[in-house]
């Protein structure tokens, strides 16, 4: 790994977001908006119901991770597709720049795309809600670590199709979490799934995760066997996302796709 | 360096876009390779850049066989141009040659970068967004970004393709001149006769995937007793059995 590469590739998009202020507003904006609406729902629940009654926050907690999975993942489509949209694609794939490269230099930069967003989000709810995602404790930090990995591995599958099928595969990239939500329980604990339902909601890391934040929260109890469960299972997504990425990229070298690829 | 291509051939499905077609660049030679659209020309260059995968055939890099040798060490020593392909526009001129620098591993890089702005007459622009520039300040960019790690092999894909004539023949004039300083070994794509005439050792015309007629312009011009290249290259694309 040529980490000055990686740092080069990095820097392209450090300097387009650094080059227009309504790019670090947009990055800001999405997630603060679902702050005020999760937090007005989230208020309206604790009055209202026996599951959430004085467990303030769970819900608006669930919004601020469930909008850190989604945009790691967003964040790392966007910059694939910026290379799309600016014609160049050619130019970054006859550079001599590895995959592995690739993959890791969208890694880093996607997490400094979300956490320009995602800080100023979790900060605003403190004093608009009362509610603080730091509450979890050190816990956080293992969670975050595994919505990371599992929004970088969505990320990477959505590329792989970009790269297969072109830059039509762009609506997918749009819809792909959404795909995955209502499997992932973040709102509701798994129990209200139909049982098959529950069993291919367990081999995906974000019930584990919600469930664990919710089991935090509520019973103030932190079980370290489901926070290892869900960073295993993420990891094991991501060197399967890895996987998909390397066989489309060399599909592509086959269908010839990597060149003239564009608007 | 020098860049030979055997029996290359690329098939898609049922259709061949390249057949079978052999050539060679010596070391500081220009080879100028010409033919209408959809001969078969980006398609070549595709495969010699890396992008795409050869069907068949072999590409011999001083001899070696492309698909042996460390891919990322022979395209360090590769570089590509060409109005089609651009550079991000919200970046600024210098901000894309550094991050190009940055990836093609270059040393020095800040000198570098002024060696080609300057070069290039790029330096005035250097902290102007790459969109903001005139179609033929950004082929001077794509230019500068292809020559900023020194490539032994350049390819270059109508690099004067819609510029004025004054900006055109400084660039044909920079091409000549960084040939002779620095003995690079460029494929040159192109549809300016003239270009080609003026800056390409040998030419090969590509048809249908083919190649249907080698050897330096004059002897193309003699051997088809036409005037110039232009006319050569029209009784070559428009009538095939000619040639046989």
């Amino acid at each position: 790994m040529n980490w000055n590469k990686v740092y080069g590739l990095s820097l392209r998009h450090f300097y387009l977001i650094k080059s227009s202020f309504p790019r670090i507003l947009d990055l800001i904006y999405w997630p603060s908006i679902q702050i005020f609406l999760w937090g007005f729902i989230s208020k309206f629940f604790t009055l209202s119901s026996s599951y959430y009654n004085n467990t303030v926050g769970v819900i608006l907690s669930a919004a601020i991770l469930y909008d850190f999975l989604f945009r790691s993942s967003i964040s790392y489509n966007m910059m694939f597709l910026e290379e799309i949209w600016s014609r160049n694609f050619t130019n970054l794939f006859i550079s001599p720049i590895k995959i592995k490269e690739i993959i890791a230099a969208l890694t880093l930069t996607a997490i400094v795309r979300t956490l320009i967003g995602m800080v100023p989000a979790a900060f605003l709810a403190i004093p608009l809600f009362g509610v603080s995602i730091f509450k979890i404790g050190l816990p956080l930090i293992s969670l975050l670590i595994s919505l990371y990995i599992f929004g970088i591995t969505l990320g990477l599958l959505v590329t792989s199709g970009l790269i297969r099928f072109g830059p039509s595969f762009e609506n997918i990239a749009w819809a792909s979490l959404f795909f995955l939500a209502p499997l992932g329980c973040i709102y509701y604990p798994i129990e209200i799934l139909p049982e098959w339902l529950q069993i291919i909601a367990k081999i995906l890391p974000l019930v584990h995760i919600f469930e664990e934040m919710r089991n935090i929260l509520i019973n103030d109890i932190i079980s370290y066997t489901q926070i290892f469960l869900a960073i295993t299972i993420s990891t094991f997504y991501f060197m399967l996302g890895v996987a998909v990425f390397y066989i489309s990229y060399a599909g592509a070298k086959i269908r010839g796709t990597l060149i003239n690829v564009g608007e | 360096m020098k860049l030979e291509v055997k029996n290359l051939e690329k098939k898609f499905k049922n259709f061949t876009a390249v057949k079978n077609i052999n050539f060679h660049i010596n070391n500081g030679q220009t080879l100028g390779v010409l033919g209408p659209n959809g001969c078969g020309k980006t398609t070549t260059i595709g495969m010699l850049l890396g992008l795409i995968k050869p069907s068949n055939g072999k590409i011999l890099i001083d001899d070696e066989n492309f698909e042996n040798l460390n891919r990322e060490k022979i395209l360090s020593q590769f570089n590509f141009a060409s109005p089609y392909v651009e550079l991000p526009k919200k970046l600024t001129v210098k901000e894309n040659l550094e991050i190009y620098g940055r990836l093609y591993g270059v040393k020095d890089l800040k000198r570098k970068i002024h060696e080609v702005s300057d070069d290039l007459n790029l330096s005035i622009f250097l902290n102007k967004k790459t969109g903001e520039l005139s179609s033929g300040q950004k082929n001077r960019v794509s230019l500068a970004k292809s020559l900023i790690n020194n490539p032994k092999i350049l390819f270059l894909d109508e690099p004067t393709a819609s510029l004025d004539p004054d900006i055109g023949d400084f660039v044909r004039n920079y091409i000549e001149e960084y040939k002779s300083k620095n003995k690079v070994s460029i494929l040159l794509a192109s549809h300016n006769m003239k270009e080609v005439e003026r800056l390409c050792d040998q030419v090969i015309m590509m048809k249908e995937g083919e190649i249907v007629d080698r050897g330096t312009c004059q002897s193309l011009i003699d051997k088809h007793g036409r005037n110039n290249l232009e006319d050569t290259f029209l009784k070559l694309a428009r009538n095939k059995n000619e040639l046989e």
